[in-house]
């Protein structure tokens, strides 16, 4: 890919784009989380973009086509969330981080990472496909207990999505126990990452304004205009050498 | 010639192939023939199917685009906003893969011959020529089945661009590089596209055994050249 650094033009500002991200399985809170670095993010006068997961208006409706249906396979599953990514990637995440942006995104290249490996794609695949995307300057990890999590999904929703679930990998057919077992190798997979793409461990059990502090703590120090040189990246180990 | 029995082998992969599907075995032939529009393509297709039919062999074509799936999205998606390069790469191949497992690897495993209209070289040579290094592109194919044998019809661009036009009346957008603004002159960008496109073919070659068939030759000569690789391909096996 061309590899254009996160912030080696600048923006208007002067300021290098920051990119921050949550991860973290569903019900982990990364999403309140996020909104509430938004908030302050935009208090302190920053230009701020917020992207989320699997939500490009052009790949959303064949997706959602696939899905009801229940055909993806894991690959066209994989292959369609990076289709998904790619277009947020190069129409807002890429340009936006170029202008100076402070770009916020609810999941990354680690959600597709920790969800296709679970599915049944090769790992070091999932890596490659995504190898195009820019380290984030921080990256967030909730963690919390899959039992925790589901208690705060029921709690809102009591009906499970197919995918969600992990149903299309016949792991029971109770969905609530696909769910769990099905989010159990997704915390599996992060775990993992934490290391190896140094993820920064937030207590997702802890109180909400504790949380929020911890982040704006690691955040404020992206906060002001500095000539950072780019971080190794997240893709194969090939890619991190070429750079 | 006669059909034989085939001894079902592992399905090869250029990556990492599908590691879900690694017990999956094959007893039929991939056949791909490759080429861009107006080469003969589905011409020859439509010939050797007819042939191997009627010796006997069980045959089916699969193309791009045609996935139930994904294929009209990727059409209507076309219509609207610009899709950005990787964008456009990775939604082709995702409608590759949806063929890919629901009908080529079947129709491997219970031993048809596939004739494949297109594949992945199409895709790689398609994004190349807009900037997309070759080696994502190898990489993100990592979980495409090699086929047995790849035919590339080779027809010079000026040569294609009055096929095209005779039998379609105009050309099509992104088979002559419209998106690249490579020129002004649809002419000009239209063989500047597919000399483009004939390169990255060319490049390909060796590394997949890409086997170039002079398609500026009469139908009938085209396909016995195609004809008589295949068949000794089939005895092969």
């Amino acid at each position: 890919m061309a590899k254009k650094s996160v912030g080696s033009v600048g923006g208007p500002t002067g300021l290098r784009g920051r990119l921050v991200v949550v991860e973290g399985i569903d019900g982990s809170g990364k999403t309140t989380q996020l909104h509430l670095l938004d908030k302050w993010l935009r208090s302190l006068g920053l230009r701020v973009f917020f992207t989320e997961w699997n939500s490009s208006d052009v790949v959303k409706e064949i997706t959602s086509k696939g899905k009801k249906k229940a055909l993806l396979t894991p690959t066209t599953f994989s292959l369609l969330h990076a289709t998904d990514f790619a277009d947020r990637y190069e129409r807002n995440i890429s340009p936006l981080l170029e202008a100076g942006y402070f770009v916020l995104a609810d999941r990354y290249v680690y959600t597709a990472f920790a969800r296709d490996v679970v599915r049944g794609c090769s790992a070091a695949w999932v890596r490659k496909v995504y190898s195009f995307a820019v380290p984030p300057d921080a990256a967030f990890y909730f963690r919390v207990a899959p039992d925790v999590a589901m208690d705060r999904i029921l709690e809102g929703r009591p009906k499970l999505k197919y995918y969600e679930a992990g149903m299309d990998l016949n792991l029971s057919n109770d969905e609530y126990e696909s769910y769990r077992i099905f989010q159990s190798r997704i915390v599996e997979q992060y775990e993992s990452m934490v290391q190896r793409d140094r993820l920064v461990v937030i207590d997702g059990t802890l109180d909400i304004e504790r949380q929020q502090e911890l982040m704006r703590q690691h955040v404020s120090r992206l906060t002001t205009p500095s000539k950072v040189s780019p971080e190794p990246g997240i893709g194969t180990e090939k890619e991190v050498r070429r750079r | 010639m006669t059909v034989r029995e085939v001894t079902p082998r592992p399905l090869r992969f250029y990556g990492e192939g599908i590691s879900y599907l690694k017990k999956v075995e094959s007893k039929g032939s991939l056949v791909v023939v490759e080429g861009p529009d107006g080469s003969g393509r589905s011409t020859q297709i439509d010939l050797v199917t007819s042939r191997l039919e009627a010796e006997g062999h069980a045959v089916i074509t699969t193309g791009l685009k045609r996935s139930e799936l994904i294929g009209s999205g990727i059409l209507e998606a076309k219509h609207k906003l610009p899709l950005g390069k990787k964008t456009l790469a990775l939604f082709y191949a995702a409608d590759f893969a949806d063929q890919l497992e629901h009908k080529i690897i079947p129709a491997l495993h219970a031993g048809y011959v596939v004739l494949a209209d297109r594949y992945i070289y199409t895709l790689m040579a398609r994004s190349s020529v807009r900037g997309i290094p070759r080696a994502w592109s190898h990489d993100l194919f990592g979980f495409a089945t090699k086929p047995d044998l790849v035919f590339y019809l080779d027809v010079p661009p000026e040569e294609l661009f009055h096929r095209v036009f005779q039998k379609y009346g105009s050309l099509d957008y992104y088979e002559s590089g419209a998106d690249m603004g490579l020129s002004d002159d649809l002419f000009e960008s239209f063989v500047l596209y597919q000399r483009g496109i004939a390169r990255e073919f060319e490049a390909m070659g060796p590394k997949y055994g890409i086997v170039r068939i002079d398609g500026g030759r009469p139908v009938a000569e085209v396909n016995s050249d195609l004809q008589r690789r295949i068949d000794d391909y089939l005895a092969s096996r």
